[in-house]
Order: C-alpha cells, then structure tokens, then sequence
C-alpha cells in the first residue's frame, strides 16, 4: 500500500503543479496517471506546439512546460503511479481514502486531488454496432504482448506509428498472416517505417489494403471475419483470429463518474472556495472541473492548485494555523 | 444581417439544426457546434489534432481542401469519405450561406 499526504489523479500540468504548492507546506504527493509519462493533454496531445499564455514564457513548448514542471517538482520527491488508471474509491475505518488501480494497485492518503482534464486516454473505438461483443475475443485497442499472435491471423487497422510498427514486428515471424488495412494510400508515420512496410507488402510478407476501412465484424464466441469497405473494389470479407484498431487516443471520463462526484456536462462540480468537491476530502483542479466563469486554462489550474492545498493542509491539521510565507523567503525549495 | 449565414448541421440521430453562424468572428464550424451544444467534442480547441470534429459535408460548397494535417488527423477518425472534413478546418464565410453537414458517428 502506497501512504501518501495528498494523492493526486493525473500527471498533467494541474496535478504537477499541485506537488510544489503542497511541497511548500510540507505535504507528499503521490501521482496517478494512465498515460506511461507525465504532463496530461501537453504531452499527448501536442508536445511540440508552443503555448503563449504562461505568465512569464512568451513562448514555451508544451513539452518543455512538462520538463519543467517536473524539475521544479523534484525536490519533493514526488511517487508515481504510471500507466494505471484510478478506478476504485473506498475509505477505510480511520476515514482515509484507498484508491486502488485498474492492476490492482493501492494508495491510501487523507486527501484527494482529482486532476483529470478531460479524462482518461483511451484508444479510439470505431463505431462499429457489434464490436464490443468481441473485446478481448479477437478484438484488441492495444498490444499488450506480441506473443499472443504467435502463429495467428492478425488485422490491423490504422495509417499512424503504432500501426506501422506493430505491422511490420508482427510481420516478422510472430503471427502467421499480417494484413494492414487504412484509409488511404498514404501513411503518416514515420518514412523509414513507411518504406518497410511498402516493402513487406512487396515481398509477400504482408497483405496491404490500401482505400479500404473495417465496417464490419462477425464470429461465434470469437472473432473470425471482417467486413472491409474497399473505395472501388466494393465489399469484401477477411477470415482473421484478431483485430487490432489503432486509431489514437482520446479523453474519457472513465470511473471517476462513479464516485458520487456532483458532475456536470462530464465535469465536477466544486466550490471556488476552495475547489473541493460535494465529497469533503476529495479536490477537483484543472480542466476537470467546472464552476461558474470556469476556463480551462493551465493558468487557472495553477491558481486552483495553489488555493485548493491550502484547504487541504487544514483538514489534515485543523489544530495548526497557516502563514503565508513567500518563496523568497523559505528559500531553496525542498521537504 | 450582413454578418450572418445560415448553416445546417445533421446530428447524429438524424436531426437537421439551423444555426445562425456570423462571419466576422473568425469562427469555424467546431465551434459553432460546440456554441449550439451539439455534440462536438472539439478536444485539441481547433488545431486539427484530435479528429473530434469529424463532420460530412453535404451541400455542393466550394471549401478550401484539406491540408496535409488535416488529411493525417482523419487517419484517426472512423468512416472517412471523400466528403469528410475536420470540422475546426471549415472557416465560416459569407459563401458557405446554406452549408450543411452531417456529424460523423464517433464509438462508445
Ligand atoms: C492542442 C491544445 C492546445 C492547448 N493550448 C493551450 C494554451 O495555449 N494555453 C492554455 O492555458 N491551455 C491550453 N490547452 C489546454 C491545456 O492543455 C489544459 O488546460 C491542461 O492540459 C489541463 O491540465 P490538467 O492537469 O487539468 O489536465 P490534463 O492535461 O488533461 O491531464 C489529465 C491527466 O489525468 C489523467 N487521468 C484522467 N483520469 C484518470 C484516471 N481515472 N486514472 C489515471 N489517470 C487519469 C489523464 O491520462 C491525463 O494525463 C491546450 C490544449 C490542447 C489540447
Ligand atoms: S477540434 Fe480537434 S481536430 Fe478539430
């Protein structure tokens, strides 16, 4: 079990931030993420895209955001949870919380930050009517373990880096038939990978299906086919043990609509007091929350953070009183 | 109104909208969605990086075509025709009068 002083959901900007203004009082952070690295929307989305409205950075990549927020968090040793995603919410008998992972993963802390943005990153299903009847039977949104298509008939759809790069490692001795199916003749991943599996397609080691998109899909228990839209050839049928869809990631809600939050329009509602939640323990700061006048801006995050640990520092020590001491003063930050 | 045109958006359970949609606020039709509380989700604000505003375009229009960004972000939408757009890439502009799509169906 993971003990912590305040644990927080989500490694963005917001959650990272909330380490330094909790660090100031002394308080540990642990962070939950589902992504594998830190920084939510400005790693994800887009790393190499400069932002303008930091105060104090003209410009600054949001990437670059990230690593320095991850350097000014450092001497607080913050814990990480990566790659996991915050599921389950109880409270034990000394009205602590213990979260607990979707591996199963436990925290217990006497204060929640739900940092969340617009949710968790999960892969993008296609709207396909059936397709859930065969999750995790022959239709799988990520790979876990190459192993598992050993010497199976494997489809994979999508025209992005992890389509080519499963294409081409699969391709190579681990499932038995390859076939890649995308949109258009072109792929945007990354040329060298491109060229490779143009070549495999040559070679005969895979089947390239170019113009063509999975509309359908069909079984028994498991997957055994799917129905391709081809642009001029019309529709066609591929016999097929797996389908591997990997369209990219996008936000969810996830679990956390089902924590008793108040939630509006996919957001949490809270007091601008202080930014808790109907929940009393449990914060919502950043893109996750709304109130009225809300923007969701990583300026006004940091504003939430910096009030919302505050709030939290007195419900952990209601007996101590709080003086606001400049950093200037405390000097070279630290525990 | 001189900076007003009206355009059609078809959700997703086949229900025609008409929007008053203005011209001079350098808006484009993600956002005019998203002001009407259609379901757009618009994630990336607009930056043709997250296929959320995938839309048809139906009536015969004469639209800028598709930057190389956008032709690469659709990679991530499903059902892409040759009449898919991004909808945060369709400016909204005096000659659009009449425009209509049709939301692309998004999974669960
Ligand atoms: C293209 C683009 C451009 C932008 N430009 C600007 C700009 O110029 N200026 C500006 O201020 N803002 C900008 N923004 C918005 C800004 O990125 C967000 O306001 C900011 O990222 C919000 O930070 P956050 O920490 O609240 O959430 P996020 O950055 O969304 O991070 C939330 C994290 O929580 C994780 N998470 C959610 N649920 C769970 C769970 N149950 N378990 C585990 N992990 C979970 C997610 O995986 C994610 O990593 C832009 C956004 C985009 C997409
Ligand atoms: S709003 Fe993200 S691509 Fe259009």
């Amino acid at each position: 079990m993971i003990q912590t002083d305040i644990l927080i959901i989500g490694a963005g900007p917001c959650g990272l931030f909330t380490v330094f203004e909790a660090g100031l009082l002394k308080l540990r952070c642990h962070l939950i993420d589902s992504l594998p690295n830190p920084g939510g929307q400005c790693t994800e989305i887009y790393p190499k895209k400069p932002i303008y409205d930091i105060p104090a950075y003209p410009s600054i990549l949001a990437g670059d955001l990230t690593e320095r927020l991850m350097e000014q968090i450092a001497p607080f040793s913050p814990g990480f949870t990566l790659g996991e995603r915050a599921e389950i919410v109880e409270k034990d008998e000394d009205g602590q919380f213990i979260l607990t992972t979707n591996r199963g993963t436990k925290h217990r802390a006497p204060i929640i930050v739900i940092a969340a943005g617009l949710g968790c990153f999960e892969p993008r299903k296609p709207p396909i009517d059936n397709l859930s009847s065969y999750e995790d039977k022959g239709v799988e949104y990520i790979i876990k373990d190459p192993e598992f298509y050993r010497d199976k008939k494997v489809v994979i759809s999508g025209g992005g880096d992890s389509a080519l790069d499963w294409t081409i490692f699969l391709a190579e001795g681990v499932a038995s038939e390859v076939t890649l199916v995308h949109r258009r003749p072109s792929f945007r991943g990354h040329p060298d990978s491109v060229q490779k599996v143009l070549d495999l397609a040559e070679a005969g080691k895979i089947n390239l299906i170019t113009n063509a998109e999975v509309v359908g899909v069909s079984g028994d228990a498991n997957l055994n086919a799917l129905e391709v839209k081809h642009k001029t050839e019309g529709m066609m049928s591929i016999d097929t043990d797996h389908w591997v869809p990997l369209f990219g990631l996008s936000p969810k809600l996830g679990p956390i609509s089902e924590w008793n939050l108040n939630i509006s329009k996919n957001a949490i509602e809270v007091d601008t007091f202080d930014y808790s939640t109907n929940v009393p323990g449990i914060y919502a700061i950043g893109d996750i929350n709304t109130y009225p006048g809300k923007l969701k801006l990583i300026l006004c995050g940091f504003h939430e953070a910096t009030l919302m640990v505050q709030s939290a520092y007195k419900r952990i020590f209601p007996d101590k009183n709080l003086v606001l001491k400049y950093t200037t003063v405390t000097g070279k930050p630290g525990l | 109104m001189d900076d007003m045109i009206k355009v059609f958006v078809i959700d997703r359970d086949e229900k025609r909208h008409m929007l008053d949609a203005p011209t001079d606020m350098n808006m484009n039709m993600m956002e005019l969605c998203k002001s009407y509380e259609l379901p757009v989700e618009g994630t990336c604000g607009g930056m043709a990086m997250c296929a959320s505003c995938h839309m048809y375009v139906q009536s015969s229009h004469d639209i800028s075509e598709r930057s190389e960004d956008e032709e690469d972000m659709l990679d991530e939408a499903f059902f892409v025709e040759d009449n898919s757009r991004l909808g945060c890439q369709i400016k909204l502009t005096s000659d659009l009068d009449g425009l209509e799509v049709k939301l692309a169906p998004i999974g669960e």
